[in-house]
């Protein structure tokens, strides 16, 4: 080989290593799941499970039901439970895990948060070739339970788990938000309940229920406290009401259309009925069924799943019984700006798989994944609270029809407004809907709720709001939540377009192609050099 | 010699005072800054309103992005300061007996009256309040008087916490038994035969704490004594920092 060659070669050598190294860096990740040809039952694997419950001892016990009953199935596999109370807890926890590569196997989760998971590589599952696989899939012929097949599913609850066009959950439960009402106190001031709330409604009754007397006793309850209206997720408010107005939130591809007109009226309305004393939060007063059950509250807005701390007979409670009173409970969906064409919010939570170097292990904690899924478990857990099973088998089964036409009856189980509640999604599973997921829709979320408690606070604080207010809560907003920084990213992390390439690698790329021109070219002139000198 | 005279003289001088100084700062009442409450301002004021207190550091319970939620008092009363704005840094330097200046707004959640959307300074001084045994005012109206002071509950008897699942046992893992090692530890004490709910809140003091192997070592009919923070959730729930065997 001539000098000449060796140099090319090394310079060859040395860009290849250069792009080599470019490739490492920024993709030190896991490499993508392969589906094993057949699960291996022959040694132990160990999977973890980080679990959400509501404080609620059912919960923990038939999640740890759950696993028993998938060990005895599965022999080979143990799953450790790490349990949870707070969603955002559990967030947190992935993302420092993330870092660190011991994130849980499987874990319950929401998928705005998943949205943020997939920044790093290959870290969530996509689950799309598992859902399909005939031995493992749904209904699949190697399955040792009898779970769902994918036509069982209820396919709107599934698409909420679709992350940039790929499955990245599934759902485990699912629920909405409710407004428990006071119907005793409501009449009594001269009101009857109507089939469907109103905002105008709900504001003008509570408006009403904030009356005092000169001694500061409220007439509708003869105490000196009374909150009539109480929003428990006040991003949830946000984000239907501009739902329900036809108002913009956010694009697909994580635009932001928060700050818009009708958030300005949703705000004003928010700030007027705070200064009447008809409205406040539960991140300013405290949970809306502590004052509901205390006779303290008109309209209480909290999710179906927390039906079993509404009302006066309540199961749940952290107020003491002598402060219970007796009234009659409804429940019926949050107020509506257009009752023809209701809308509310679809939420709960989903699992999902964490990739890992051994793929035994993932395809472990899909056949888990779907053990959750199973009658058993669904039915169960959905009875604990105003939760409705995910899958179209369970909840055609004939003991949660069953579970459904008891209510009243004695004990927990059947406590009428837990499945009041439950029927309440039931029967508006079409009028549900989500905000699109993105890296950054949980910052979003976050940042609307922000508006509804910045603006009551003010106006609690005699703060003057205006349009000069308004700009700076929103510009404080955008700051805080850094959402400058999202607009249009694209659908979904890890499911981004990437753009035009950067100018080091077009040079690095150009680089090696004119290396090898050079040597090409180099080869066929010593080879014409070669055939003259031999005719020579 | 005459400068090393002088130089005596002024030790002599000097060394008694900044003892008598340091001295009377738990002994001496608290001489507000200008514009700064009292702590009967602080009470009387309405909520909703700003107030501005300085006060002692007594026990740090969380601090997570840039939020500190602390237990401070000074020789008057306790101020609980819910998610202050605080960096990490300076978060370490909130030792108990640290004195700060804060500005905030007077809330209620709960029934828990406390300070939000508050931000602190540091300033020189130093007090570590003595836990005020509360015993004879449980299930009294005074008690709330105490609200969030560090306090002390002598001679009462741990009886059973019945979990959601019906069984009894010392403590819970959470309100109902959901929780596991490492979430808040609830359990019941009596006295009088009126029983009253203490929590060990694992964020104050967590799995690797004293107090939280205390609790869980505990049996029923053991008679105690108690120290810890006067808060309230929905009537009094005592954030208990240290159990042992009645005295």
């Amino acid at each position: 080989m001539s000098r000449r060659i060796k140099r090319l070669s090394l310079c060859l050598a040395a860009l290849l290593l250069l792009s080599v190294l470019s490739g490492c860096h920024g993709s030190r990740g896991l490499p993508a799941f392969e589906i094993p040809a057949s699960f291996d039952d022959g040694r132990p694997i160990e999977i973890t499970f980080w679990a959400k419950n509501d404080t609620n001892k059912t919960q923990t016990t038939i999640y740890n039901r759950a696993i028993e009953g998938f060990e005895k199935r599965y022999p080979n596999v143990h799953v450790s439970i790490r349990l949870y109370t707070d969603y955002g807890k559990i967030y947190n926890d992935v993302i420092t895990n993330i870092s660190t590569g011991t994130t849980p196997n499987v874990c319950i989760t929401y998928p705005d948060h998943i949205a943020t998971y997939l920044t790093g590589s290959n870290v969530v599952t996509p689950l799309d070739a598992l859902f399909a696989d005939p031995a493992y899939g749904f209904g699949g012929s190697e399955l040792r339970f009898d779970g769902p097949d994918a036509d069982e599913m209820i396919g709107k609850f599934l698409d909420e788990c679709l992350i940039g066009g790929e499955h990245y959950a599934v759902p485990f439960m699912r629920s909405t938000e409710a407004c428990y009402v006071n119907v005793t106190m409501l009449e009594s001031l001269g009101y009857e309940l109507p089939e469907t709330l109103t905002w105008d409604f709900v504001w003008e009754v509570s408006d009403k229920a904030a009356e005092k007397d000169a001694d500061g006793v409220y007439l509708a309850n003869g105490q000196k406290t009374m909150i009539p209206f109480i929003y428990k997720s006040t991003d949830n408010m946000m984000i239907q009401s501009l739902a329900q107005r036809g108002a913009g939130y956010s694009t697909a591809d994580g635009e932001v259309l928060l700050f818009g007109e009708e958030t300005e009226k949703i705000l004003n309305d928010v700030a007027a009925h705070t200064a009447t004393g008809a409205f406040s939060t539960f991140k300013i007063s405290s949970y809306p069924g502590n004052f509901l059950n205390a006779g303290q509250c008109l309209f209480a807005i909290d999710s179906t799943a927390g039906a079993t701390w509404m009302g006066s007979h309540a199961p749940h409670a952290d107020i003491s019984p002598d402060k219970f009173v007796e009234f009659e409970t409804a429940v019926l969906p949050i107020p509506q700006a257009d009752p023809a064409h209701p809308k509310m919010i679809s939420q709960g939570p989903s699992v999902c798989i964490f990739n890992k170097a051994d793929p035994q292990a993932v395809l472990a904690s899909w056949l888990f994944v779907q053990y959750l899924l199973t009658d058993e478990v669904q039915i169960a857990y959905a009875q604990t609270e105003g939760y409705i099973p995910v899958t179209r088998k369970a909840q055609e089964s004939a003991e949660y029809r069953d579970y459904l036409s008891r209510a009243g009856e004695e004990g927990e189980l059947y406590y009428d407004v837990k499945i009041a509640a439950t029927k309440l999604l039931l029967d508006n599973i079409e009028n549900t809907f989500v905000t699109p997921v993105f890296n950054g829709s949980a910052s979003l979320r976050d940042a609307a709720g922000q508006l509804i408690e910045n603006t009551a606070k003010s106006v609690r604080r005699k703060e003057t709001v205006d349009d000069a207010y308004y700009a700076k809560l929103y510009d404080d907003v955008r700051s805080l939540y850094r959402l400058d920084q999202l607009g249009g990213r694209g659908a979904a992390a890890g499911r981004e377009t990437f753009g035009p390439l950067p100018a080091t690698s077009v040079c690095l790329l150009s680089g090696i192609a004119a290396v090898w021109i050079a040597m090409g070219a180099f080869l066929l002139a010593d080879r014409l050099r070669k055939k003259k000198s031999a005719r020579k | 010699m005459k400068k090393i005279l002088a130089l005596v003289l002024v030790m002599l001088f000097v060394l008694p005072l900044a003892a008598a100084c340091k001295k009377d700062d738990a002994s001496k009442p608290d001489v507000k800054g200008e514009g700064v409450m009292t702590h009967a301002e602080y009470i009387a004021a309405a909520l909703d309103t700003q107030v501005i207190i300085e006060t002692y550091v007594q026990a740090k319970q969380s601090w997570w992005e840039d939020k500190a939620t602390v237990y401070t008092q000074d020789k008057d009363g306790a101020y609980f300061l819910y998610n202050m704005a605080c960096s990490e840094a300076d978060y370490a330097k909130l030792t108990p007996g640290t004195k700060i200046k804060v500005t905030g707004y007077k809330s209620e959640w709960a029934g828990e009256v406390e300070i939000i959307d508050a931000t602190f300074e540091i300033e020189d001084g130093n007090f570590v309040a003595p836990a005020l045994d509360v015993t004879a005012l449980l299930g009294t109206d005074t008690l709330i008087d105490h609200q969030n002071e560090f306090v002390s509950f002598k001679g009462m008897t741990v009886v059973a916490s019945k979990g959601a699942d019906g069984n009894e046992a010392p403590f819970l893992y959470s309100w109902d038994g959901s929780g596991e090692d490492g979430s808040d530890l609830y359990f019941n004490v009596s006295l009088g035969g009126n029983t009253y709910t203490f929590t060990v809140e694992s964020y104050l003091c967590d799995a690797s704490t004293a107090v939280y192997a205390a609790v869980k070592n505990l049996q029923i009919g053991d008679k105690i004594d108690m120290e810890g923070f006067l808060y309230w959730y929905e009537g009094v729930n005592p954030h208990i920092t240290s159990v042992k065997a009645a005295g």
